[in-house]
């Protein structure tokens, strides 16, 4: 039962380390490569959730030492949400670039490492290993940014390497900061450890903020969100898709695993001013980034951008720190990872189709690509938060739980993002539908295939999905958002 | 004030090499030196973690019988780990910069600005 959990790590790294000796025989082996390890790293993820929703959280210690010394990985229904959206998401991805590209076998090596290091990322309890997976995950992610072929491509990979890794090298000391305040790696042994300690003595606040601010680089908030619009620009558009989707996503659910299960609300109840300030870096986020995105005239950095605000609605929920907060950003950030795929892959669709990139070429593409269009307006709204997509929960809960605690800028800035992101997703919907543009008939493009269609449709559904089954969602996270994690 | 600057004086280091790394980093154009300035900030979190674990009087941790004070093991493993982490970054970026040049003729991250081609947005 807890055995498969290294599983769900080695099993895409056995294909990875057997990729480049295929690839001397065979040319095109990396999809289906990908695909089959896809497949079954989904079927794992699936035995996986399925397990911590009938018998609870389970857990596992690698080599079989005593947990305080060994690596644990173990998997609340918290983790096993994030798991299983790794593993869905990564499956339709591979839907979009069976057509749509990459298809060298590098990327696929490159896709597998990803999807090792986001898994890793999701069930790790040490939070040195963390670190690892989140290297391992983002030097996949640089290189996978590198695979654009226009000359922007290598810049921007460039450029969110070195944001990256500082954001990971804060989080390296950060935790430095606790093993010297604590003396072990292991997350709940730490949380029992700073009850001894104290959770308002320097070290522990300088770990804090550290560890904050390094995944708030991977999240890309405002202001370390500035690698963010150039790589999903240069990315090819499947790959923008799989990373928009997930490498922020998971880095958010490091942060709020840590927040959890090392820290604990203990934290902010006694440094006041760590929550507040924390509230405050959210909301920041969460006006700049829609503010950015309104003047965005390039659709996938407009995307990117929106990004930036709906992370900082999610870490506004987590710094509320109440039970319904909490829940509400899990909702959100797994929600908008599932909308923001399938935007992506829309928009790559479009892009593929047509040629358009910017809000203004998208005029009256609607009839050249009736089911993206229908999918991506769909999304748009399921991202500006109209229910019943799941875009909306995740907003709702947030913005009831600041009412209830009085957190009235918060329920203010979320509401103000919202009307912004009408305003920017409504002007590409009316772009889309409602005006007739002046496009040269090209016959360079027109390569697009059922597979990277359904990409777009598939997410578009599985955000109604969501929407419709928020309220399970919400009472399955329950327990493990409560309190110190397993 | 002395002994206590004396006595943390790997950490003064430590800050000093963070703040020069990231100073590098941050404002040199030159996309090397970017790689370089990141390094040397790397390097600093590492020296952080291997002052932590000096113990006064201590030696390296070959345990025998009635051998102690040991220095802590654990941070250098976890630094040895770092290290091949920043390696396998930096060699990535060099192999980045190196791509940069064959197609854009250039290390400087100023003279990137002016792409051909590119949308350009109202920032």
């Amino acid at each position: 039962m807890s055995e498969v959990l290294p599983w769900l790590v080695v099993a895409p790294v056995v294909p990875l380390a057997s990729l480049p000796i295929l690839a001397f025989r065979f040319d095109r082996v990396g999809w289906p490569v990908a695909a089959i390890t896809a497949t079954v790293h989904t079927a794992l993820a699936t035995w996986t959730a399925w397990t911590v929703a009938v018998d609870g959280p389970t857990r596992f210690v690698v080599g079989g030492l005593p947990a305080r010394l060994g690596i644990e990985l173990a998997a609340d229904a918290l983790s096993a949400s994030f798991l299983l959206l790794v593993s869905l998401v990564g499956l339709w991805v591979l839907a979009y670039t069976r057509r749509g590209g990459p298809r060298s076998n590098l990327s696929y090596a490159l896709y597998l490492a990803l999807l090792a290091g986001l898994s890793g990322l999701c069930i790790t309890r040490d939070v040195f290993n963390l670190y690892v997976f989140l290297e391992i995950s983002g030097l996949a992610g640089y290189a996978l940014v590198a695979l654009g072929d226009g000359r922007d491509a290598a810049p921007a990979a460039l450029r969110y390497l070195l944001v990256g890794t500082v954001g990971a090298s804060l989080y390296l000391l950060g935790i430095g900061y606790l093993y010297v305040a604590t003396g072990t790696l292991n997350m709940s042994a730490m949380a029992a450890e700073l009850v001894a300690v104290g959770h308002d003595g320097r070290l522990v606040v300088a770990a804090f903020a550290f560890v904050t601010v390094g995944l708030g680089v991977k999240m890309a908030l405002f202001p370390v969100h500035t690698w963010k619009p150039d790589a999903y620009r240069a990315a090819p558009a499947g790959i923008a898709a799989l990373l928009a989707a997930l490498v922020s996503t998971v880095a958010g659910y490091a942060f709020l695993r840590l927040l959890l299960s090392v820290f604990t609300a203990t934290l902010f109840g006694v440094n006041p001013l760590l929550g507040a300030s924390l509230r405050a870096a959210a909301v920041l986020s969460v006006g700049a980034g829609a503010v950015l995105a309104v003047r965005q005239r390039d659709v996938r950095r407009m995307l990117a951008y929106s990004s930036v605000s709906q992370f900082g609605v999610a870490v506004a929920g987590f710094a509320l720190a109440t039970p319904l907060g909490l829940a509400g950003g899990v909702v959100h950030l797994l929600g908008h990872a599932v909308m923001k795929s399938g935007a992506f892959a829309a928009v790559g669709v479009v892009e593929a189709a047509t040629g358009a990139r910017t809000v203004d070429e998208f005029a009256g593409l609607a009839t050249d690509v009736p089911v993206t269009s229908g999918a991506l307006a769909a999304l748009s709204f399921g991202l500006v938060g109209i229910p019943p997509l799941v875009g909306f929960f995740g907003k709702w809960y947030i913005v009831l739980s600041a009412v209830r605690s009085g957190a009235w800028i918060v329920a203010a800035a979320v509401l103000a993002s919202t009307l912004l992101s009408l305003s920017y997703f409504g002007r590409l919907v009316q772009r889309l539908y409602l005006e007739s543009g002046s496009r040269p008939a090209d016959t360079r493009y027109g390569a697009v295939s059922a597979g990277m269609v359904a990409t777009a449709v598939v997410a578009a559904l599985v955000a109604l999905g969501l929407g419709l089954a928020s309220a399970e969602l919400v009472e399955l996270l329950r327990p493990s958002l409560s309190g110190v994690g397993p | 004030m002395t002994a206590l600057l004396a006595s943390r004086a790997a950490f003064l280091v430590a800050v000093v090499l963070l703040g020069l790394g990231l100073f590098v980093l941050i404002d040199d154009p030159n996309l090397l030196k970017k790689i370089l300035g990141l390094n040397v900030f790397q390097t600093g979190i590492f020296l952080v973690y291997v002052a932590a674990a000096v113990r006064a009087g201590g030696r390296s941790p070959l345990v025998v019988e009635g051998g102690g004070p040991y220095v802590n093991p654990l941070p250098h493993v976890l630094i040895l780990t770092a290290i091949v982490v920043g390696v396998s970054v930096t060699a990535l970026a060099a192999a980045l910069v190196a791509r940069i040049h064959a197609e854009r003729a250039t290390v400087r991250a100023d003279e990137l600005r002016d792409g051909a081609g590119e949308v350009r947005d109202r920032e």
